[in-house]
């Protein structure tokens, strides 16, 4: 992975004295709030609705053990022994105190971590495919280039007040894992006839109150054009995006009413200013990078299928978790894990200080000292070797981490919700965790399949909901909560946005309701193979609606 | 009746106005019955965040139930208890304990 050079160290140091010292001033009241405001965001401090909330990057999702275990310190010493895993592949604290955020982010440094740009209207953390570098479907590893434009994009003086927040994603498969197209803009690492690496670019998509998929404007950008045409699409929408109105500020909005040809059109020419000057990238600096990067040295373990096997018939438990939460490398002899942060009934994303310290004795011990955090809120090992896959799962049992529902309808995203956000109408997690208990049955999840299920508890859709299989957006009407409910919504390669079923569901009426949705797909699907998501393209909502809302229509 | 509420500004803590000073639990916050009391609420409100002891100031909606100040918007009721999936975290963890 990525190591810090001196330049780096000395920025996130210069940058953790700086931030230091402005907390000081405010808490001594030399600054006001709305002068601290700015500066605190900048670093990726919140006041949320019990207190501060420290978001801090975790770039692409990639991590070692140290820093893991550097985050189960920091989530014992400062804030109440536990730590959230985001949807941007990041992680917060709900309880730091702003007194301690400098020690806070002073620790972070040490292991080469900050909590720069994850908030303001900047560009983000640049998110990844949590199994890159592993996956045995990708072309190459995107990674490189997440790190290439996280230098490129970190405190860039041009687009450090954009009209809103802007955030990117790769990935270098087919398969789409990393959510692209929801993204402001989504690149696929891919190759040409030629057998070149670049990139189709997608620009436009997004969530939040209006839900876009984006627009592909380049089907191959060579890799050494990365830069200027990242550079070209933000200078088109630094001076045209609108900055009169917050909820029409994302790109999105400039895509749909400038027109995706007029759009390109424009980028394309600012690219051609551009593309031939100082921001094409040198072929020796992307090896460079590239060699960060170095899968590790992952000795041949024929000895692993035998050892599967045999455990396999010695454990039930063993072989579910397999099935679910194991999927193949591009070396035959490994594996890539899923970490369920999804227990039966617990906060979606949320690890405590000792979990956290555990999967970094893990990760050092069986799986190179590498872990990802996905998108999804689970924690990855992105290489065991299969003959360890075993001992791997003991330790997950030990501490709780075992839960086989990868991709099945308790591996839920959830936001925080009205628990802890202070955007948020209605809670998110309470919702979660009824659905994850009322499905608890392994057996009874694996009938049913796969199946996204998303929550957000505000029209910000940090809970992605819009691209759920099933989504649901909690809202706040006439004092109480209510549950709103879409279909048909998927944030892979072939990216839509879900459909409103109907009225919403109070609290109570939620957890039925997406057991009958379930009910019917299960009577409806051609056969088991047929997942959620290919049975709602197939019929569309109608059947959804009658079971539903028939009862409803005849009583009226 | 209107109860103020807000942050501590060093440690991002929720605090209600109470007593003369800001208490760390809502239960017996300062209530205004009348448009002249929200002002005065609203004055203190202004001057904390002003002298830099609390950000983020509200008057919010509250009723008394058993002689107990409670919020009551559920967001308030949150902020006042802590998170509904933890009890053992937030103002519900000092009170039970």
């Amino acid at each position: 992975m990525y190591r810090y050079d001196e330049f780096d160290h000395d920025f996130v140091q210069a940058r953790v004295a700086e931030f230091s010292d402005q907390v000081l001033r405010r808490l001594a009241g030399e600054i006001t709030e709305d002068q601290f405001r700015p500066l605190r965001l900048m670093n990726g401090v919140y006041l949320q609705l019990h207190a501060y909330m420290l978001r801090i990057a975790v770039p692409y999702g990639t991590l070692n053990g140290k820093q893991l275990r550097m985050l189960g310190h920091i989530a014992r010493k400062y804030d109440k022994g536990y730590g959230h895993f985001t949807t941007r592949q990041n992680i917060q604290f709900n309880w730091p105190a702003l007194s301690d955020i400098p020690a806070i982010l002073a620790d972070l440094a040490s292991v080469e971590m900050h909590a720069i740009q994850t908030s303001g209207n900047c560009i983000r953390n640049v998110t990844a495919d949590h199994f890159a570098g592993a996956a045995a479907d990708e072309v190459a590893d995107p990674r490189p280039y997440a790190e290439i434009l996280r230098q490129w994009s970190s405190v860039h003086p041009e687009f450090s007040f954009l009209p809103r927040k802007f955030k990117i994603a790769v990935t270098g498969a087919e398969r789409d894992r990393a959510a692209i197209q929801t993204h402001d803009i989504g690149l696929h690492l891919k190759k040409n006839a030629a057998g070149e690496l670049g990139f189709a670019v997608y620009i436009g998509g997004g969530q939040g109150r209006t839900p876009m998929v984006a627009r592909k404007i380049r089907d191959f950008l060579p890799e050494v054009d990365l830069l200027s045409y990242c550079t070209a699409i933000l200078r088109v929408y630094n001076l045209y995006g609108r900055r009169d109105n917050k909820y029409k500020a994302r790109i999105k909005i400039l895509v749909h009413e400038t027109g995706v040809e007029e759009i390109t059109r424009q980028v394309e020419a600012e690219w051609q200013e551009l593309k031939d000057a100082e921001l094409k990238l040198p072929d020796a600096d992307i090896r460079a990078i590239q060699a960060y990067f170095a899968p590790p040295a992952l000795t041949d373990r024929p000895d692993g299928d035998a050892a599967v096997k045999l455990a396999r018939l010695d454990s039930k438990s063993f072989s579910d978790w397999l099935d679910q939460n194991v999927v193949t490398h591009r070396h035959p002899d490994y594996a890539a894990v899923t970490i369920s942060l999804k227990g039966i009934g617990e906060v979606p994303g949320d690890a405590s200080d000792s979990q956290m310290e555990a999967v970094a004795d893990i990760a050092e011990k069986y799986a190179f000292d590498e872990l990802r955090v996905s998108h999804e809120q689970n924690l990855i090992l992105p290489h065991v070797a299969r003959a360890d896959l075993k001992a791997v799962y003991d330790a997950l049992v030990d501490i709780g981490l075992a839960t086989a529902n990868s991709n099945l309808i308790s591996d839920i995203i959830a936001c925080p919700g009205l628990d802890y956000c202070a955007l948020a109408t209605a809670r998110s997690i309470p919702i979660a965790q009824e659905i994850s208990r009322r499905f608890a049955s392994l057996e009874r999840q694996r009938e049913i399949g796969e199946l996204k299920l998303k929550i957000s508890g505000c029209i910000n859709a940090c809970g992605h909901h819009h691209v759920g299989h099933i989504g649901i957006l909690g809202v706040e009407k006439k004092g109480s909560e209510l549950y709103q409910v879409t279909l048909g919504g998927s944030a892979d390669e072939n990216t839509s946005v879900g459909e409103i079923i109907g009225r919403g569901f109070s609290s109570e009426e939620i957890t039925d309701a997406i057991e009958q949705i379930v009910e019917t797909y299960l009577g409806l699907r051609l056969n088991p193979q047929e997942k959620f998501i290919d049975a709602y393209r197939r019929v569309g909502p109608a059947p959804f609606k009658e079971a539903l809302y028939a009862g409803e229509a005849k009583a009226a | 009746m209107k109860i103020l509420t807000a942050n501590r500004l060093s440690d991002g803590i929720a605090v209600w106005y109470a007593d003369g000073g800001w208490a760390e639990t809502v239960d017996h916050a300062d209530l205004a019955h009348d448009k002249a009391a929200e002002d005065r609420l609203e004055a203190i409100g202004t001057k904390a965040y002003a002298d830099n002891e609390v950000v983020d100031v509200n008057l919010i909606d509250a009723d008394v139930v058993d002689g107990i100040v409670e919020p009551v918007r559920l967001r308030e009721k949150i902020r006042a208890a802590g998170p509904t999936i933890r009890n053992d975290l937030g103002k519900q963890a000092a009170r039970a304990a």
